[in-house]
């Protein structure tokens, strides 16, 4: 546990590859850098059609929150699970999902209220699960999440399973009482939980210095007696090895870790949120440490791929985009007469 | 007099209860720079500065709680809920805190939680609710819930010089879209008191909030078919203003019971039961309900159309009742 004690926070430019020796890791260092760029570049896309057209068009109703310039979090983390590992994600993780296997036509369904998204149109945005891919939903109150991982990570450990619990939440999040109860029972039951922290030093428009007065949200994790560990949130190779190093001690029974990741939300709280409160310089600085730009930099540098194989990337990403709008702009609405159905088993 | 909004009509009451009373200051998510999410208390940072407008971290027991302790020591606190769906997250403190403190050891909490509920924003199952009637069944809280502007800067003036919890639901609805004249000095609206907000002779509809107007534009198209409307706008939720409630009632004779919240457990329920107990030879028809029904709200343009109750069911409950 002293091995994992909170390091200041890692801001570098270029996303970093690790040394040869370093640790056990399930994935060759290209592996997760190939298959990372690919999950953020497709939750970039998918979330700036969501944002940047459907909502202005109005296809798309209600909140829209995107994870631009975070998507090394939800990512890294996703790459570092097992497909029967239990996803808790929160309203900034998409790429969590992508990683999982939700569809893009899923996903745009979803957000246009079509029998074709995840909850059928009960929900919209990013409140969405599936309980058969283990991607449990959210509420809306931030959180809320934190105990109910805790509870099926005790499951999964009364169960013996070899299986474990990821759980992403924001930094405003961790204000609230549900989060800090939730951290201390998993840690009391050592419940095999990571818990990943999005800082993205906003929460709406409230900076980190009005939410906490300690200086790291990895500084509350010895009150609760787990290990707490800071790193790069734009990186995602750095993302995932510092998840690896938390999924692999919650798997040996060790308990539950805190990992936070340094970002920033690279636009307003929603897409109705200009983020006016936002300083000028703060877009600029985080703007030049975009994740993806970051990966596609070291891709390059260490001969992993071409510019023209990257290039053909985001064409077939931008296909995939078109091809999945489509599809789910013909899902159906569902139909008024459902509305009463399942508020209970077999309700009608 | 100034035709305002039904938000500018509740930032001018607390704006104004401010300057009057230096003990009463707000605390809540966002409400500071950026004048709270609906924005409710903007520009009032830069008019009374950081102690009077408190930024809060994520943590609406922690606002509540902070809230009644500070009306121990004298104060007038005005918290706001960022959406009355996170109201659940301090109803400990609200309904165990609050509401019993004065009961309990005769210490009294002066302190008025707002919280924006309402649908038909798309808003899906957590940022539309109306939660009114989980506080109603609380003995010790008053709730509230404007539906024009005059009343929303009357009430909210009253609920802050109340000497008791007041929950005061703004519907997020009405924010912009009614307007109304407003005087631009001081008055209060009575907690309480509910208001006859049309003269009508045929059925009386017991309402509250945004479905007074939906109830309102029902009326007209009644009134071509010669059945009259009376609408009874309630304002006060706890306590019920069952004088005006029996009132109506017993001019018109046949009642329809009109909220958005769900059916079962809803205010409806009360009400029904009151006006059977108290009115019953006075009535010509059973009472007759109308709400949302008992599902959680849903996301989807179809399904939210289907659940929130409109002016369509409002005629057609309003046709069977003249018919009874
Ligand atoms: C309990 C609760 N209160 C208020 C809100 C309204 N709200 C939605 S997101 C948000 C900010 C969340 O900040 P953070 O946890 O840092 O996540 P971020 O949006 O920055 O990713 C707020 C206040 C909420 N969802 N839940
Ligand atoms: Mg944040």
């Amino acid at each position: 546990m002293a091995a994992m004690k909170p390091v200041g926070p890692v801001l570098v430019q270029g996303a970093t590859a690790p040394s040869e020796n370093e640790g056990d890791l399930s994935l060759k260092q290209e592996e997760i850098a190939r298959r990372g760029h690919y999950f953020m570049a497709l939750q970039r896309e998918v979330e700036d059609r969501i944002e940047r057209k459907l909502y202005r068009q109005g296809k798309i109703l209600g909140g829209v929150y995107v994870g631009r310039g975070q998507e090394a979090i939800c990512v890294g983390a996703g790459l570092v699970s097992e497909q029967e590992d239990w996803l808790y994600p929160c309203h900034r993780d998409l790429g969590l999902y992508l990683v999982r296997g939700v569809t893009p036509r899923e996903i745009f369904a979803q957000y246009m209220g079509r029998v074709g998204g995840l909850t059928r149109g009960r929900e919209g945005n990013m409140h969405m699960g599936d309980l058969k891919r283990r991607i449990v939903a959210i509420i809306s109150a931030m959180a809320a999440s934190v105990p109910v991982a805790t509870g099926t990570a005790m499951a999964l450990k009364f169960q013996r399973s070899r299986n474990i619990v990821f759980n992403i939440f924001g930094d405003g999040a961790t204000s609230r009482g549900d989060w800090h109860e939730g951290l201390n029972l998993a840690s009391v039951q050592k419940a095999p939980v990571v818990f990943i922290c999005n800082n993205n030093q906003y929460a709406y428009s409230t900076p980190l210095e009005k939410q906490m007065a300690c200086e790291h949200v990895a500084d509350r994790a010895v009150g609760y007696g787990m290990p707490g560990e800071i790193v790069d949130g734009n990186d995602v190779m750095a993302v995932y090895r510092a998840v690896k190093r938390a999924a692999d001690r919650a798997r040996a029974g060790e308990g539950p870790s805190l990992v936070e990741c340094k970002t920033f939300r690279m636009t307003g709280h929603s897409a109705h949120d200009g983020g006016d409160y936002v300083p000028d310089h703060l877009w600029t600085e985080w703007g030049e440490k975009c994740p993806i730009v970051r990966i596609e930099r070291v891709m390059l540098e260490r001969g992993w791929t071409t510019r023209e194989e990257l290039e053909q990337v985001h064409a077939r990403i931008k296909r995939e985009a078109d091809e999945a709008i489509e599809w789910a702009e013909n899902s159906p609405y569902p139909d008024a007469s459902t509305l009463t159905e399942d508020v209970y088993e077999g309700s009608r | 007099m100034a035709e305002i909004t039904y938000l500018e009509a509740i930032r001018q009451g607390i704006w104004e209860e401010m300057e009057r009373d230096s003990k009463v200051f707000c605390l809540g998510e966002d409400i500071g720079v950026y004048g709270g999410a609906f924005k409710i208390t903007k520009g009032m940072l830069e008019r009374f500065g950081e102690e009077r407008i408190v930024d809060t971290p994520i943590a609406e027991s922690a606002i509540v709680g902070a809230a009644i302790g500070a009306s121990f020591a004298g104060m007038r606190p005005v918290a706001e809920m960022q959406f009355s769906d996170f109201i659940t997250c301090a109803f400990d403190q609200i309904v165990n805190f609050a509401a019993k403190t004065r009961y309990r050891w005769n210490a009294p909490a002066p302190l008025v939680v707002r919280a924006p509920s309402g649908g038909g924003i798309h808003g899906g199952p957590y940022h539309s609710q109306n939660p009114e009637a989980w506080f109603v069944r609380t003995p010790g809280l008053k709730v509230v819930e404007p539906a024009t502007a005059y009343d929303a800067k009357g009430l909210i003036k009253s609920a802050i010089r109340d000497n008791d919890p007041v929950i005061f639901f703004e519907h997020k609805k009405l924010y912009r879209a009614i307007k109304g004249e407003v005087p631009e000095g001081d008055y209060t609206v009575p907690l309480g008191k509910a208001r006859l907000h049309r003269e009508g002779k045929h059925i009386a509809v017991i309402t509250y909030g945004a479905m007074v107007h939906v109830a309102a534009e029902a009326a007209e198209v009644l009134d071509r078919e010669g059945v009259s409307l009376e609408i009874l706008d309630l304002r006060t939720l706890l306590p019920l203003d069952e004088e005006a409630i029996l009132a109506s009632v017993k001019k018109c004779s046949r009642v329809l019971v009109f909220h958005e919240d769900t059916l079962t457990g809803g205010v409806g329920g009360e009400i029904s039961a009151r006006i059977s107990e108290k009115a019953f030879e006075w009535l010509d028809a059973p009472v007759v309900r109308l709400a949302a029904p008992d599902t959680p709200v849903p996301f989807s343009p179809p399904l939210e159309e289907a659940f929130l109750p409109n002016a369509a069911k409002v005629i057609e409950k309003a046709r069977w009742l003249a018919g009874y």
